[in-house]
């Protein structure tokens, strides 16, 4: 057996162990079933979301939502970036400050996104777009950064316009960079959204604790949180395989 | 013609970047165009009334909050949480962080898991909380705790495996004891991990808690900031953000100086 399916083998015996202690915890009365759900309890959970409606719909309106706010990124994102790498002005005199806004928790501010949007889409939309174009003119301003100079006077040398220099070396070389960046914020903006939509009872995927949480569903809420973890893992998992098999060796 | 990259990098490789000058006029004219930005659309009467308040009355609302006692009962109800969360969070993410990067197949088995709850947006565990320790200042901790654990496991893990084998050679041919090779061999040569695990955790323990402040609390800057949203005192919104805003980057820019000026490199992830 690899070393890998042993490992896996082993994780998967740890997950039935501590599953196995929690349903032994909650059937024994020490923990209460109303604070965690015997685990037994969620393939059925699972079940009544299905047929409620609760996993489809709601699966298709945050992916759609998470691709619109990464969409907007990329169109806003990538000119951004194209652009703190050609004046170079503004790429120092800006960088620290998009640096800075990477690492600041912008979905503090939904409040305000709630008093300029409403409870609409599009402040779901609107947290995830912020949070996605931050990486997209992040990442496209190093994959330009990083285009070699050799490549680029191999352009001049054969006499290229500088408009054909961007199209025809810069840009194809910069794009495995841009991509990184493109999968980041995809990510970033599926995971801000999810957040948003718990917190503000609207939308898709997130909504669906909330309304367990006040519906008192117990094994509904659990379940609805163990489908949204596996939705974000996978999401990260299929990406970074997805880049891996693009990127050029 | 203007400077650009291409034309710039077309000259010797001695071309001069732009000035500082040059930087500072545009960084200020950046900000002075916003904030005019922000008067003209405040003042046009485009959106509903305060939805964008002008500038002055926001200034007024930060400083009326500076100085009202109750600020700083909710600012210190928030450090208490962020604190006590990130403490037991950190010590829980060194727990299983350091088997992980020390032990392959513990770190492969359980590897997975971890990566796959540090995607999922820590706000959805709240309910969680809450059930489980109602909506008070426990469960801001509990939070506060789930959302550092993850950043400093994973970066715990990474920074054992970065360990040079040969330190851990040396520390064994001189027969330190288990405690000696903690403390001489295994922590200086993860300070920069656990410097950067801070980092991150910290940050995200004060995202953590505030958000669950801003769903459902009885106390906190969340809750303040939430008051105001509720009845739509928009400048107070603005100037109780800002100051969360403040604090958050403040905090992050401050643990990652303090890294710096400890000649601390972060591990690659």
């Amino acid at each position: 057996m690899s070393r890998r399916t042993r490992a896996a083998v082993a994780g998967l015996i740890g997950v039935a162990a501590a599953a196995l202690a929690v349903e032994a915890v909650v059937r024994l009365g020490w923990i209460s079933p109303l604070i965690i759900a015997p685990p037994s309890s969620l393939p059925g959970a699972f079940g009544k979301l299905w047929v409620e409606g609760f996993v489809v719909q709601p699966f298709a309106l945050t992916i759609g939502q998470a691709f619109a706010a990464t969409s907007a990124a990329a169109l806003a994102g990538i000119p951004c970036g194209y652009l703190l790498w050609r004046r170079p002005t503004l790429g120092t005199a800006y960088e620290p400050w998009i640096g800075a806004a990477f690492a600041a928790p912008t979905i503090l501010l939904f409040p305000l996104f709630l008093v300029l949007f409403g409870r609409t889409y599009a402040t779901t939309i609107f947290v995830g777009f912020l949070a996605a174009v931050i990486p997209v003119v992040l990442k496209t301003r190093e994959a330009f950064l990083g285009v070699p100079r050799v490549l680029l006077d191999v352009g001049r040398s054969l006499r290229l316009s500088e408009a054909a220099l961007v199209r025809r070396i810069a840009f194809p070389a910069a794009v495995p960079g841009i991509f990184t960046g493109l999968r980041l914020a995809l990510i970033y903006a599926l995971v801000n959204i999810i957040g948003m939509e718990f917190l503000i009872d609207f939308g898709g995927l997130g909504r669906i604790v909330s309304e367990m949480y006040f519906r008192y569903e117990i094994p509904g809420m659990y379940a609805a949180i163990f489908l949204i973890v596996a939705v974000s893992w996978t999401f990260l998992a299929a990406l970074a395989r997805l880049e891996t098999w693009l990127r050029p060796r | 013609m203007a400077e650009t990259a291409l034309n710039s990098v077309a000259r010797s490789s001695a071309a001069i970047g732009p000035t500082r000058t040059r930087i500072t006029l545009t960084r200020v004219a950046t900000v002075l165009a916003l904030a005019l930005i922000w008067e003209i659309v405040a003042r046009s009467g485009l959106l509903y009334e305060d939805v964008v308040p002008p500038l002055g009355k926001v200034a007024q609302a930060f400083v009326a909050l500076l100085v009202a006692p109750a600020t700083y009962h909710h600012l210190g109800v928030t450090a208490w949480e962020v604190l006590a969360g990130f403490a037991l969070g950190f010590l829980a993410g060194v727990a299983v962080g350091v088997p992980m990067g020390a032990r392959r197949l513990f770190g492969d088995a359980v590897g997975p898991y971890v990566d796959g709850f540090a995607t999922a947006p820590k706000i959805i565990f709240l309910p969680i909380a809450m059930l489980a320790f109602g909506i008070g200042i426990a469960s801001k901790i509990a939070l506060a705790a789930l959302s550092a654990f993850f950043p400093v496991a994973i970066v715990t893990a990474a920074g054992v495996r970065q360990i040079d084998p040969v330190l851990v050679r040396v520390g064994r041919s001189f027969r330190l004891t288990g405690w000696q090779m903690a403390t001489r061999i295994y922590l200086p040569a993860m300070r920069a991990a656990v410097v950067t695990s801070m980092r991150l955790g910290f940050g995200l323990a004060v995202v953590g808690t505030l958000l669950g402040e801003i769903k459902l609390s009885n106390a906190g800057l969340g809750f303040l900031a939430n008051e105001h949203y509720s009845n739509f005192r928009i400048p107070e919104l603005y100037a109780v953000l800002l100051l969360v805003f403040i604090l958050a980057v403040g905090t992050n820019s401050l643990m990652s100086r303090l890294g710096r000026r400890r000649g601390v490199k972060a591990p690659a992830l």
